[in-house]
Protein backbone atom coordinates (compact mmCIF):
# COMPACT_ATOMS: atom_id res chain seq x y z
CA UNK A 1 0.00 0.00 0.00
CA UNK A 2 2.78 2.26 0.59
CA UNK A 3 4.48 2.12 -2.32
CA UNK A 4 1.67 2.74 -4.33
CA UNK A 5 1.18 5.97 -2.60
CA UNK A 6 4.32 6.76 -2.54
CA UNK A 7 4.91 10.25 -1.38
CA UNK A 8 1.59 11.49 -2.17
CA UNK A 9 0.52 10.01 0.99
CA UNK A 10 -1.47 12.02 2.96
CA UNK A 11 -0.37 13.11 6.44
CA UNK A 12 -3.90 12.08 7.72
CA UNK A 13 -6.38 9.67 6.11
CA UNK A 14 -10.00 10.51 7.62
CA UNK A 15 -11.20 7.34 6.44
CA UNK A 16 -9.16 4.90 8.30
CA UNK A 17 -9.77 7.36 11.38
CA UNK A 18 -13.55 6.25 10.52
CA UNK A 19 -12.96 2.79 10.15
CA UNK A 20 -10.95 2.30 13.19
CA UNK A 21 -12.38 4.07 16.03
CA UNK A 22 -11.54 0.77 18.25
CA UNK A 23 -7.85 0.29 17.55
CA UNK A 24 -7.68 4.16 18.46
CA UNK A 25 -9.89 4.31 21.48
CA UNK A 26 -7.88 0.83 22.51
CA UNK A 27 -4.45 2.92 22.26
CA UNK A 28 -5.61 6.04 24.25
CA UNK A 29 -7.10 4.35 26.78
CA UNK A 30 -3.92 2.06 27.12
CA UNK A 31 -1.90 5.49 27.27
CA UNK A 32 -3.74 6.76 30.08
CA UNK A 33 -3.93 3.92 31.88
CA UNK A 34 -0.15 3.88 32.08
CA UNK A 35 0.18 7.43 32.86
CA UNK A 36 -2.20 7.08 35.91
CA UNK A 37 -0.86 4.22 37.42
CA UNK A 38 2.67 5.85 37.01
CA UNK A 39 2.15 9.11 38.68
CA UNK A 40 -0.18 7.41 40.91
CA UNK A 41 2.60 5.10 42.58
CA UNK A 42 5.04 8.08 42.30
CA UNK A 43 2.97 10.17 44.12
CA UNK A 44 2.82 7.20 46.76
CA UNK A 45 6.58 6.84 46.90
CA UNK A 46 7.31 10.52 46.36
CA UNK A 47 4.84 12.07 49.48
CA UNK A 48 7.09 10.40 52.43
CA UNK A 49 10.35 10.84 50.42
CA UNK A 50 9.34 14.41 50.33
CA UNK A 51 8.46 14.81 53.67
CA UNK A 52 11.77 13.14 55.31
CA UNK A 53 13.64 15.42 52.69
CA UNK A 54 11.92 18.19 54.24
CA UNK A 55 11.86 17.27 58.24
CA UNK A 56 15.37 15.96 58.01
CA UNK A 57 17.41 17.69 56.41
CA UNK A 58 20.22 15.45 55.68
CA UNK A 59 18.41 13.13 53.77
CA UNK A 60 17.50 15.70 51.33
CA UNK A 61 20.99 15.67 49.21
CA UNK A 62 20.68 11.96 49.11
CA UNK A 63 17.42 11.72 47.90
CA UNK A 64 17.62 14.27 45.11
CA UNK A 65 20.85 12.61 44.32
CA UNK A 66 19.30 9.34 43.47
CA UNK A 67 16.08 10.48 42.18
CA UNK A 68 18.24 13.06 40.08
CA UNK A 69 20.50 10.46 38.80
CA UNK A 70 17.06 7.98 37.78
CA UNK A 71 15.88 11.26 36.01
CA UNK A 72 18.85 12.12 34.25
CA UNK A 73 18.89 8.33 32.97
CA UNK A 74 17.58 7.97 29.09
CA UNK A 75 14.37 6.62 29.17
CA UNK A 76 15.20 3.95 26.18
CA UNK A 77 18.20 2.91 28.31
CA UNK A 78 16.27 2.30 31.63
CA UNK A 79 13.78 0.24 30.03
CA UNK A 80 16.27 -1.96 28.20
CA UNK A 81 18.27 -2.09 31.68
CA UNK A 82 15.17 -3.89 33.36
CA UNK A 83 14.41 -6.44 30.00
CA UNK A 84 16.74 -9.14 31.85
CA UNK A 85 15.06 -8.20 34.92
CA UNK A 86 11.11 -7.64 34.54
CA UNK A 87 11.24 -8.87 30.88
CA UNK A 88 9.20 -7.17 27.84
CA UNK A 89 6.29 -5.68 29.09
CA UNK A 90 4.27 -3.45 31.55
CA UNK A 91 6.03 -3.94 34.60
CA UNK A 92 9.04 -3.13 32.64
CA UNK A 93 7.86 0.35 31.44
CA UNK A 94 5.97 1.10 34.58
CA UNK A 95 9.19 0.71 37.16
CA UNK A 96 10.46 3.66 34.42
CA UNK A 97 7.56 5.71 34.15
CA UNK A 98 7.57 6.02 38.11
CA UNK A 99 11.02 6.72 38.51
CA UNK A 100 11.24 9.77 36.25
CA UNK A 101 7.57 11.22 38.76
CA UNK A 102 10.25 11.24 41.73
CA UNK A 103 12.29 13.92 41.47
CA UNK A 104 9.67 16.24 40.05
CA UNK A 105 6.96 15.39 42.61
CA UNK A 106 9.84 15.18 45.51
CA UNK A 107 11.19 18.71 44.49
CA UNK A 108 7.63 19.94 44.58
CA UNK A 109 6.48 18.61 47.36
CA UNK A 110 9.85 20.02 49.43
CA UNK A 111 9.78 23.22 47.77
CA UNK A 112 5.51 22.78 48.93
CA UNK A 113 5.94 22.04 52.41
CA UNK A 114 8.83 24.90 52.71
CA UNK A 115 6.51 27.81 51.67
CA UNK A 116 4.38 27.23 54.38
CA UNK A 117 4.89 30.85 56.46
CA UNK A 118 6.21 30.26 59.78
CA UNK A 119 3.52 32.72 61.37
CA UNK A 120 1.21 29.98 60.27
CA UNK A 121 3.28 27.41 62.05
CA UNK A 122 3.41 29.32 64.93
CA UNK A 123 -0.24 30.21 64.99
CA UNK A 124 -1.14 26.09 64.56
CA UNK A 125 1.45 25.34 67.84
CA UNK A 126 0.27 28.49 69.63
CA UNK A 127 -3.72 26.67 68.87
CA UNK A 128 -2.15 23.33 70.55
CA UNK A 129 -1.53 21.48 67.41
CA UNK A 130 0.50 18.28 67.60
CA UNK A 131 3.21 17.70 64.97
CA UNK A 132 1.11 15.10 62.62
CA UNK A 133 -2.29 16.87 62.97
CA UNK A 134 -0.46 20.03 62.16
CA UNK A 135 0.93 18.30 58.93
CA UNK A 136 -2.22 16.92 57.67
CA UNK A 137 -4.58 20.10 58.97
CA UNK A 138 -1.93 23.18 57.97
CA UNK A 139 1.31 22.36 56.30
CA UNK A 140 -0.26 19.68 53.47
CA UNK A 141 -2.82 21.75 52.66
CA UNK A 142 -0.89 25.19 52.52
CA UNK A 143 1.32 23.00 50.37
CA UNK A 144 -1.13 21.56 47.99
CA UNK A 145 -0.83 24.11 45.06
CA UNK A 146 3.49 22.93 44.47
CA UNK A 147 2.06 19.59 44.78
CA UNK A 148 -0.02 20.14 41.84
CA UNK A 149 2.13 21.91 40.08
CA UNK A 150 4.21 18.88 40.84
CA UNK A 151 1.72 16.27 39.21
CA UNK A 152 1.11 18.36 36.31
CA UNK A 153 4.81 18.49 35.18
CA UNK A 154 4.85 14.64 36.16
CA UNK A 155 1.29 13.89 34.19
CA UNK A 156 2.87 15.75 31.04
CA UNK A 157 6.10 14.02 31.07
CA UNK A 158 5.14 10.47 31.60
CA UNK A 159 2.34 11.21 29.09
CA UNK A 160 5.47 12.03 26.55
CA UNK A 161 7.92 8.74 27.57
CA UNK A 162 4.89 6.37 27.39
CA UNK A 163 5.47 6.74 23.59
CA UNK A 164 8.80 5.14 24.27
CA UNK A 165 7.64 2.26 26.59
CA UNK A 166 6.31 1.11 23.15
CA UNK A 167 9.52 0.17 21.85
CA UNK A 168 9.70 -2.26 24.37
CA UNK A 169 6.97 -4.31 24.23
CA UNK A 170 4.70 -2.57 26.68
CA UNK A 171 1.82 -1.97 24.77
CA UNK A 172 2.90 2.04 24.98
CA UNK A 173 -0.96 3.07 23.97
CA UNK A 174 -0.11 5.47 21.62
CA UNK A 175 3.58 4.78 20.69
CA UNK A 176 1.74 1.22 19.62
CA UNK A 177 0.16 3.32 16.92
CA UNK A 178 3.59 5.43 16.04
CA UNK A 179 5.70 2.29 16.12
CA UNK A 180 2.80 0.38 14.20
CA UNK A 181 2.75 3.18 11.60
CA UNK A 182 6.55 3.35 11.28
CA UNK A 183 6.49 -0.40 10.36
CA UNK A 184 3.88 0.00 7.81
CA UNK A 185 4.73 3.14 6.25
CA UNK A 186 1.49 4.61 6.80
CA UNK A 187 1.53 8.17 8.41
CA UNK A 188 -2.01 8.97 9.70
CA UNK A 189 -1.12 6.85 12.61
CA UNK A 190 2.12 8.35 13.04
CA UNK A 191 0.07 11.87 13.51
CA UNK A 192 -2.63 10.41 15.01
CA UNK A 193 -0.07 9.53 17.93
CA UNK A 194 1.88 12.11 18.20
CA UNK A 195 -1.64 14.51 18.24
CA UNK A 196 -3.13 12.54 20.28
CA UNK A 197 -0.43 12.73 23.01
CA UNK A 198 -0.27 16.39 22.98
CA UNK A 199 -3.98 16.52 23.15
CA UNK A 200 -3.98 13.96 25.91
CA UNK A 201 -1.14 16.23 28.15
CA UNK A 202 -2.98 19.21 27.28
CA UNK A 203 -6.32 18.26 28.58
CA UNK A 204 -5.09 16.88 31.70
CA UNK A 205 -3.10 19.39 32.52
CA UNK A 206 -6.40 21.43 32.02
CA UNK A 207 -8.18 19.24 34.27
CA UNK A 208 -5.27 19.60 36.90
CA UNK A 209 -5.65 23.23 37.02
CA UNK A 210 -9.28 23.12 37.67
CA UNK A 211 -8.90 20.47 40.47
CA UNK A 212 -6.37 22.93 42.16
CA UNK A 213 -8.66 25.72 41.52
CA UNK A 214 -11.56 24.01 43.42
CA UNK A 215 -9.48 22.21 46.46
CA UNK A 216 -7.58 25.59 47.25
CA UNK A 217 -10.23 28.40 47.79
CA UNK A 218 -7.94 30.50 49.66
CA UNK A 219 -5.63 30.87 46.43
CA UNK A 220 -8.31 33.06 44.60
CA UNK A 221 -11.12 33.90 46.76
CA UNK A 222 -10.61 36.90 49.41
CA UNK A 223 -9.42 36.05 52.51
CA UNK A 224 -11.83 37.51 55.33
CA UNK A 225 -10.68 38.12 58.88
CA UNK B 1 23.59 -13.07 38.00
CA UNK B 2 27.20 -13.67 37.87
CA UNK B 3 27.06 -15.47 34.73
CA UNK B 4 25.40 -12.64 33.41
CA UNK B 5 27.91 -10.25 34.76
CA UNK B 6 30.50 -12.20 33.37
CA UNK B 7 29.33 -12.14 30.03
CA UNK B 8 28.83 -8.50 30.46
CA UNK B 9 32.98 -8.19 31.10
CA UNK B 10 33.15 -10.30 28.22
CA UNK B 11 31.08 -8.51 26.04
CA UNK B 12 32.91 -5.23 26.67
CA UNK B 13 36.07 -6.96 26.60
CA UNK B 14 35.85 -8.58 23.02
CA UNK B 15 37.62 -6.67 20.69
CA UNK B 16 34.95 -6.72 18.21
CA UNK B 17 33.24 -3.89 20.05
CA UNK B 18 35.74 -1.46 19.71
CA UNK B 19 36.33 -1.83 16.27
CA UNK B 20 35.20 -0.32 13.11
CA UNK B 21 31.55 1.87 12.24
CA UNK B 22 29.55 0.10 14.80
CA UNK B 23 31.90 0.03 17.44
CA UNK B 24 31.90 1.64 20.49
CA UNK B 25 34.34 4.65 19.92
CA UNK B 26 32.55 5.42 16.34
CA UNK B 27 29.16 5.28 17.81
CA UNK B 28 30.37 7.27 20.68
CA UNK B 29 31.33 10.10 18.27
CA UNK B 30 27.90 9.81 16.58
CA UNK B 31 26.26 10.65 19.02
CA UNK B 32 28.29 13.86 20.92
CA UNK B 33 29.00 14.70 17.33
CA UNK B 34 24.91 14.89 16.47
CA UNK B 35 23.96 16.43 20.11
CA UNK B 36 26.67 19.13 19.99
CA UNK B 37 25.18 19.98 16.37
CA UNK B 38 21.36 19.83 17.74
CA UNK B 39 22.53 22.22 20.55
CA UNK B 40 24.40 24.96 18.75
CA UNK B 41 21.90 25.15 16.21
CA UNK B 42 19.44 25.29 18.54
CA UNK B 43 21.13 28.58 20.39
CA UNK B 44 21.61 30.47 17.14
CA UNK B 45 17.88 30.29 16.56
CA UNK B 46 16.16 30.21 20.08
CA UNK B 47 18.74 32.45 21.91
CA UNK B 48 17.83 35.76 19.72
CA UNK B 49 14.44 35.06 20.14
CA UNK B 50 14.24 34.28 23.92
CA UNK B 51 16.22 37.13 24.61
CA UNK B 52 14.01 39.73 22.57
CA UNK B 53 10.73 38.37 23.95
CA UNK B 54 12.38 39.07 27.40
CA UNK B 55 13.55 41.91 26.87
CA UNK B 56 10.10 43.66 25.48
CA UNK B 57 7.84 41.44 27.63
CA UNK B 58 6.24 40.37 25.04
CA UNK B 59 4.88 36.59 24.21
CA UNK B 60 5.78 35.51 27.81
CA UNK B 61 2.80 32.98 27.09
CA UNK B 62 3.70 31.76 23.62
CA UNK B 63 6.99 31.02 25.01
CA UNK B 64 6.05 29.01 28.30
CA UNK B 65 3.19 26.94 25.84
CA UNK B 66 5.22 25.74 23.55
CA UNK B 67 7.95 24.49 26.35
CA UNK B 68 5.20 22.68 27.62
CA UNK B 69 3.47 21.24 24.42
CA UNK B 70 7.34 20.23 23.71
CA UNK B 71 7.65 18.22 26.66
CA UNK B 72 4.41 16.25 25.30
CA UNK B 73 5.16 15.96 22.14
CA UNK B 74 6.78 12.28 21.77
CA UNK B 75 10.28 12.75 20.46
CA UNK B 76 9.39 9.31 18.64
CA UNK B 77 6.91 10.91 16.62
CA UNK B 78 8.81 13.51 15.50
CA UNK B 79 11.89 11.27 14.55
CA UNK B 80 9.32 8.88 12.11
CA UNK B 81 7.77 12.10 10.51
CA UNK B 82 11.44 13.73 10.01
CA UNK B 83 12.29 10.16 8.40
CA UNK B 84 8.66 10.45 6.38
CA UNK B 85 9.88 14.10 5.00
CA UNK B 86 13.93 14.26 4.85
CA UNK B 87 14.93 9.98 4.31
CA UNK B 88 16.22 7.80 6.41
CA UNK B 89 19.82 9.05 7.86
CA UNK B 90 21.46 11.44 9.66
CA UNK B 91 19.20 14.33 9.01
CA UNK B 92 16.11 13.67 10.62
CA UNK B 93 17.66 12.37 13.67
CA UNK B 94 19.54 15.75 13.61
CA UNK B 95 15.89 17.90 13.24
CA UNK B 96 14.51 15.88 15.57
CA UNK B 97 16.99 16.66 18.67
CA UNK B 98 16.70 20.61 17.45
CA UNK B 99 13.36 20.55 18.05
CA UNK B 100 13.69 19.30 21.24
CA UNK B 101 16.15 21.25 21.93
CA UNK B 102 14.48 24.39 21.37
CA UNK B 103 11.92 25.03 24.16
CA UNK B 104 14.44 24.80 27.16
CA UNK B 105 16.50 26.96 25.82
CA UNK B 106 14.15 29.56 24.44
CA UNK B 107 12.52 29.03 27.65
CA UNK B 108 15.02 29.71 30.17
CA UNK B 109 16.56 32.72 28.10
CA UNK B 110 12.94 34.32 28.25
CA UNK B 111 12.81 33.53 32.02
CA UNK B 112 16.17 34.83 32.63
CA UNK B 113 15.94 37.65 31.05
CA UNK B 114 12.42 38.69 32.79
CA UNK B 115 13.77 37.48 36.40
CA UNK B 116 16.14 40.31 36.33
CA UNK B 117 15.97 42.39 39.03
CA UNK B 118 13.78 45.77 37.66
CA UNK B 119 15.83 47.86 40.21
CA UNK B 120 18.96 46.97 38.19
CA UNK B 121 17.26 47.80 34.89
CA UNK B 122 16.18 51.68 36.69
CA UNK B 123 19.69 51.85 37.85
CA UNK B 124 21.18 51.39 34.07
CA UNK B 125 18.33 53.54 32.44
CA UNK B 126 19.48 55.98 35.40
CA UNK B 127 22.74 55.74 34.32
CA UNK B 128 21.57 56.53 30.59
CA UNK B 129 21.93 53.43 29.42
CA UNK B 130 19.38 52.79 26.36
CA UNK B 131 17.29 49.92 25.97
CA UNK B 132 20.00 48.33 23.80
CA UNK B 133 22.78 48.76 25.91
CA UNK B 134 20.58 47.73 29.10
CA UNK B 135 20.21 44.46 27.17
CA UNK B 136 23.89 43.48 26.33
CA UNK B 137 25.05 44.89 29.38
CA UNK B 138 22.88 44.29 31.90
CA UNK B 139 20.00 41.77 30.50
CA UNK B 140 22.44 39.15 29.51
CA UNK B 141 25.43 38.87 32.15
CA UNK B 142 22.67 38.79 34.56
CA UNK B 143 20.68 35.78 32.37
CA UNK B 144 24.09 33.36 31.61
CA UNK B 145 23.38 30.89 34.61
CA UNK B 146 19.96 29.96 33.81
CA UNK B 147 20.41 30.40 30.00
CA UNK B 148 23.47 27.86 31.00
CA UNK B 149 21.00 25.54 32.63
CA UNK B 150 18.77 25.52 29.59
CA UNK B 151 21.85 24.56 27.01
CA UNK B 152 22.63 21.79 30.12
CA UNK B 153 18.99 20.28 30.01
CA UNK B 154 18.97 20.78 25.96
CA UNK B 155 22.45 18.82 25.56
CA UNK B 156 21.35 15.83 28.29
CA UNK B 157 18.09 15.33 26.66
CA UNK B 158 19.84 15.10 23.16
CA UNK B 159 22.21 13.02 24.27
CA UNK B 160 19.04 10.72 25.88
CA UNK B 161 17.09 11.32 22.35
CA UNK B 162 19.63 10.19 20.54
CA UNK B 163 19.13 6.61 21.48
CA UNK B 164 15.70 6.34 20.32
CA UNK B 165 17.04 7.31 16.68
CA UNK B 166 18.61 3.96 16.37
CA UNK B 167 15.04 3.27 16.29
CA UNK B 168 14.63 4.81 12.44
CA UNK B 169 18.29 3.34 11.79
CA UNK B 170 20.67 6.39 12.99
CA UNK B 171 23.84 4.25 14.32
CA UNK B 172 24.66 5.68 17.76
CA UNK B 173 24.75 3.61 21.25
CA UNK B 174 20.69 3.35 21.13
CA UNK B 175 21.85 0.43 18.11
CA UNK B 176 23.22 -1.98 20.75
CA UNK B 177 19.33 -1.80 22.09
CA UNK B 178 17.45 -2.05 19.58
CA UNK B 179 19.27 -4.27 18.03
CA UNK B 180 19.40 -6.40 21.01
CA UNK B 181 15.86 -6.41 21.45
CA UNK B 182 15.23 -7.73 17.93
CA UNK B 183 17.60 -10.62 18.69
CA UNK B 184 16.52 -11.10 22.08
CA UNK B 185 20.04 -10.37 23.33
CA UNK B 186 20.09 -9.67 27.31
CA UNK B 187 23.88 -8.80 26.97
CA UNK B 188 23.90 -6.63 24.45
CA UNK B 189 20.69 -4.54 25.91
CA UNK B 190 22.49 -4.30 29.24
CA UNK B 191 25.30 -3.60 27.50
CA UNK B 192 24.01 -0.77 25.16
CA UNK B 193 21.86 0.81 28.16
CA UNK B 194 24.90 1.29 30.26
CA UNK B 195 26.88 3.11 27.87
CA UNK B 196 24.01 5.28 27.32
CA UNK B 197 23.31 5.80 31.27
CA UNK B 198 27.05 6.65 31.40
CA UNK B 199 27.56 9.07 28.62
CA UNK B 200 24.14 10.65 29.97
CA UNK B 201 25.44 11.29 33.36
CA UNK B 202 28.53 11.96 32.39
CA UNK B 203 27.42 14.93 30.17
CA UNK B 204 24.98 16.33 33.35
CA UNK B 205 28.21 16.26 35.34
CA UNK B 206 30.47 17.99 32.73
CA UNK B 207 28.14 20.71 31.69
CA UNK B 208 27.48 21.74 35.36
CA UNK B 209 31.04 21.82 35.76
CA UNK B 210 30.61 24.07 32.56
CA UNK B 211 27.58 26.18 34.15
CA UNK B 212 29.79 27.63 36.79
CA UNK B 213 32.65 28.38 34.67
CA UNK B 214 30.79 30.92 32.69
CA UNK B 215 28.40 32.12 35.00
CA UNK B 216 29.99 35.47 36.04
CA UNK B 217 31.63 35.99 39.47
CA UNK B 218 29.23 39.04 39.95
CA UNK B 219 26.09 36.16 39.83
CA UNK B 220 27.37 33.20 41.43
CA UNK B 221 24.82 31.89 44.28
CA UNK B 222 26.00 33.88 47.48
CA UNK B 223 26.77 36.69 45.69
CA UNK B 224 22.65 36.87 44.46
CA UNK B 225 21.59 35.54 48.09
CA UNK B 226 22.59 38.82 49.52
CA UNK B 227 20.78 40.72 47.30
CA UNK B 228 17.58 38.69 47.06
CA UNK B 229 14.49 40.08 48.41
CA UNK B 230 13.36 38.71 51.93
CA UNK B 231 10.10 36.84 51.63
CA UNK B 232 9.77 35.03 55.14
CA UNK B 233 7.36 37.94 55.49
CA UNK B 234 5.15 37.58 52.60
Amino acid sequence: VAALLGDSQPWLDWNWIDSHPGEIWNAVDQHIQLTLIAVGIGLLLSLPLGFVAWRWRVWEKPIYGVTGILFTIPSLALFAFLIPITGLGRTTAEIGLVSYTLLILVRNIVAGLDGVPGDVRDAARGLGYGTTRQLLRVDLPLATPALIAGIRLAVVTTIGLVTVASLVGAGGGLGTLISLGQQNNFRTQVVLGAGLSVLLAAAFDAILVLIQWFITPWTHKGVRA
Amino acid sequence: MFHFLNELANWYGDGAHWRGSNGIPDLLWATVKISAEAVLIALVLALPIGLVLGHTGRGGFLAINITNVGRALPAIAVLVIGVQVLGIGERPALLTLVVLSLPPIMTNTYTAVRQVDPDIIDAARGMGMTGRQILWRVELPTSIPLIAAGVRTAAVQAVATVTLAAYVSYACFGTYIVEGISVNDHVEIVAGSLLVIALALATELGLSAAQRFVTPAGVRPGRTARIAPNVSDV
